[in-house]
């Protein structure tokens, strides 16, 4: 990231940490992304909600340019990360994606060990001088990703011979193993059983104490649970942004309505 | 005669088909589900039927008649001509199968036209035989599958079970040719190491090759079958060629799987395909004529002598055709790799080179070695480019500027040479069976290794 944030009128906004303002995606002549303007706020979980191929995950890639890797995808638009445009040429996406952490829809754990896929973030990033420390961070990388118990006894045993909720509970630690600033949660739990569901909206809410966090969900409770901003995309647009309360007691659009009611999507 | 029989077979096991069917079809009228199988499968069932009744049986009857007449014939003419070499009794029958078919005949003589009418009649009974035989086992399957057509006729399973059976068949076939080419390596080298007398050691550490100097009468001298200067020249050439085609290669791939685009992907990747169709003869004269001279004037310029045929060149030269191999194979394994693996390393702030070398190139690893073995493999029995460019004597050494042979070249030479097959055989073979040895061992050795650090991706 480059140094000079212009401080002025972020004043009073240094709690906004995600801004973009007009995002048009395309994939090739697909028009994923129209029109979107949003602010994601620090230390909040904003949760996007909608119904399958509105484009949240293209949205949720955006912001640490994980589209980059797909040839096809352009996009347009400004999208301001502490007020810093992240598009910016001088910006390098490497470092972008070290502050903001991903979790993926489908679990993805490396062909490695359970210890060796939670240590792969803090080794290429030095963030342990010796091998003690990285004890300690995967320690508690895994114990905060709520798999510590399951995995304890088989650290150097691989990441992809756990269950696909473990695996996704793996892929947790090994996102905050590396301490981003902010997480990108594609449908964390769409996975994981009740229990580990519950232990990971935990940890969300923990997490929000210090980071900003957003979290792709296709569950309405889960995101009145967990989230206090809440966007609701259809067709590509943002159809409706506010107060998690807000929105499920009293959307103003009716198709927000009609979505959380169960009508479409 | 043989193409009608065969036309037959196959026009009745059509026939055969289409009337099963039908009927299968009409049996189950409106209530298609009251079918056990589906008529398709009843008319395949009664196809195959007599596709193995009738072409088994021409087989059959194609290969033994000829047989049984072809010795009773010879025994004919042995009796005929009592004091006649193998070979001449041979040369009568084939002039009288000649006469009798109305083809030329190398001379015309009663014996022969004896022999001839002979054949002719057995022939002629034997053709009878088979016409009825053929015709009669395709038609009795035909009407005898008809006559199995039912609702619950399990025509599927029975057919699927026929088919596993065709394939197990051919599999086998694979499997038989392997160990018979392994089992008569195996005779020869046997019979060899027999003629040295069971010194072994002199063929695996001795250091002089020269088994055809002063061959008497099917002895070998155990004193010059030393085969270390043929392989130590092998292995020196096959380093060689892995050392320039195992980075170019790999690096190659990963440049085309991650790095290139679409557009420049397309173009490359059949470029150096074409490197993996240029025959290896035409590598081989590229090698002696063009870059053995360079490097010899290069060497002169520079004050080293470099001989003009060198393991150097052979090497350089194998390892550039085997680049393609590796490349083309490396490439596929890597662009197997999922993209979501690259993409959760890209999400954790890995830049490219950290994720290929810590997650692409480990899930790729067991491909990548599988693709060095085979160029491995290809370099050790590669024999154009080394019979052209890399020498024919014997010499032992470890200096890659001057002139080695390998254990190919000399098994070319063991065969085309004037000695007589027969003593010439012996060190052919045994040389050929130690190289397999190697290879597999090679084999085994590199799976073993992968197994132990592979990295497995769903
Ligand atoms: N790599 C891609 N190439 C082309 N089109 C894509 C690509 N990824 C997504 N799209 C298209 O973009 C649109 C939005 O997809 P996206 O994955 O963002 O949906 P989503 O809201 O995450 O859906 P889901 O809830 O099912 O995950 C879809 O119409 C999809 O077909
Ligand atoms: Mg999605």
């Amino acid at each position: 990231m480059y140094d000079t944030q212009t401080h002025g009128s972020a004043l009073d906004q240094t709690d906004i940490k995600f801004s973009a303002r007009n995002v048009q995606v395309y994939y090739g002549d697909t028009h994923a992304i129209k029109d979107v303007d949003v602010d994601i706020a620090d230390k909040t979980v904003t949760a996007f909600i909608g119904p399958s191929g509105c484009g949240k995950s293209t949205f949720l890639r955006c912001l640490n340019r994980m589209n980059d890797t797909i040839d096809v995808c352009r996009i347009t638009g400004d999208i301001r990360l502490d007020g810093e445009d992240i598009y910016d040429k001088r910006v390098d996406p490497v470092q972008l994606r070290a502050k903001v952490g991903m979790v993926f829809q489908k679990p993805n754990p490396f062909p490695k060990s359970i210890y060796d896929n939670v240590a792969y973030g803090p080794k290429i990033h030095g963030l342990a001088r010796t091998r003690a420390d990285l004890d300690v961070i995967v320690e508690k990388a895994l114990r905060r990703g709520a798999i510590w118990d399951e995995v304890k006894d088989r650290l150097h045993a691989p990441g992809t011979g756990l269950s696909g909720g473990q695996q996704q509970r793996l892929c947790i630690a090994r996102a905050i193993a590396t301490e981003p600033e902010v997480l990108l949660m594609d449908e964390p739990c769409s996975a994981l059983d009740p229990i580990a569901t519950a232990q990971v909206e935990e940890l969300i809410d923990e997490l929000r104490t210090r980071y900003s966090l957003v979290i792709v969900t296709h569950s309405m409770q889960q995101a009145a649970r967990v989230s206090q901003k809440t966007a609701f995309f259809h067709l590509g647009n943002l159809v409706e942004f506010g107060e998690t309360s807000q929105i499920f007691t009293n959307p103003d659009d009716p198709r927000t309505e009609s979505y959380i009611t169960g009508r479409i999507g | 005669m043989t193409t009608l029989l065969f036309g037959f077979v196959l026009v009745l096991a059509l026939a055969s088909f289409l009337v099963a069917r039908s009927r299968a079809g009409q049996l189950a009228g409106d209530t298609p589900a009251s079918l056990h199988s589906r008529p398709a499968y009843h008319g395949f069932y009664s196809l195959l039927w007599v596709l193995m009744a009738g072409i088994g049986f021409l087989i059959v009857l194609t290969l033994v008649p000829n047989y049984l007449m072809t010795n009773s014939l010879l025994s004919q003419i042995g009796q005929a001509l009592p004091d006649s070499a193998f070979i001449e009794r041979q040369l009568i029958l084939s002039d009288a199968k000649a006469l009798a078919t109305g083809r030329i005949a190398s001379q015309t003589d009663p014996l022969r036209q004896e022999i001839a009418a002979a054949y002719a009649a057995k022939a002629a009974f034997w053709g009878w035989i088979r016409i009825a035989l053929v015709v009669g086992a395709a038609l009795i399957a035909a009407i005898a599958t008809q006559a199995t057509v039912s609702l619950d006729w399990r025509a599927r399973n029975r057919a699927e079970n026929i088919v596993r059976l065709i394939l197990a068949a051919m599999a086998t076939i694979a499997i038989l040719t392997t160990i018979g080419i392994v089992v008569s390596l195996i005779f020869e080298t046997y019979s060899f190491f027999s003629k040295i007398d069971w010194q072994l050691h002199k063929f695996l550490f001795g250091t002089t090759w020269s088994p055809l100097s002063g061959v008497q009468e099917g002895h070998m001298d155990a004193d010059k079958v030393g085969a270390v200067p043929l392989f130590a020249g092998t292995l020196m050439i096959t380093f060689i060629a892995m050392l320039v085609a195992v980075p170019v290669g790999l690096f190659a791939a990963i440049y085309l799987s991650d790095f290139a685009g679409n557009r420049t992907r397309a173009i490359v990747k059949p470029m150096l395909e074409i490197l993996a169709g240029i025959p290896t003869v035409v590598y081989g004269f590229f090698a002696a004529i063009t870059v053995a001279p360079f490097f010899r004037n290069t060497g002169d310029a520079i004050g080293v002598s470099i001989a003009s045929e060198s393991a150097l060149v052979a090497g350089l030269v194998m390892g550039i055709m085997i680049i393609p191999f590796i490349s083309s194979l490396s490439d596929d394994v890597i662009n197997s790799v999922p993209q979501a693996l690259r993409d959760g390393s890209f999400g954790l702030g890995a830049t490219k080179a950290e994720t290929i070398r810590q997650v692409v190139l480990p899930a790729a690893l067991p491909g990548i070695v599988s693709a060095a073995l085979l160029g491995f493999s290809r370099a050790v029995g590669e024999t154009m480019i080394v019979v052209m460019a890399a020498g024919q004597g014997a010499n032992l050494t470890a200096n890659p500027l001057e002139a080695v042979t390998t254990v190919t070249v000399q098994i070319v030479m063991l065969i085309t040479g004037d000695t007589e097959a027969e003593t010439a055989a012996g060190p052919a073979f045994t040389l050929g069976f130690t190289l397999f040895c190697i290879t597999l061992l090679m084999n085994v050795a590199a799976q073993r290794l992968v197994r132990k650090y592979r990295e497995t991706y769903e």
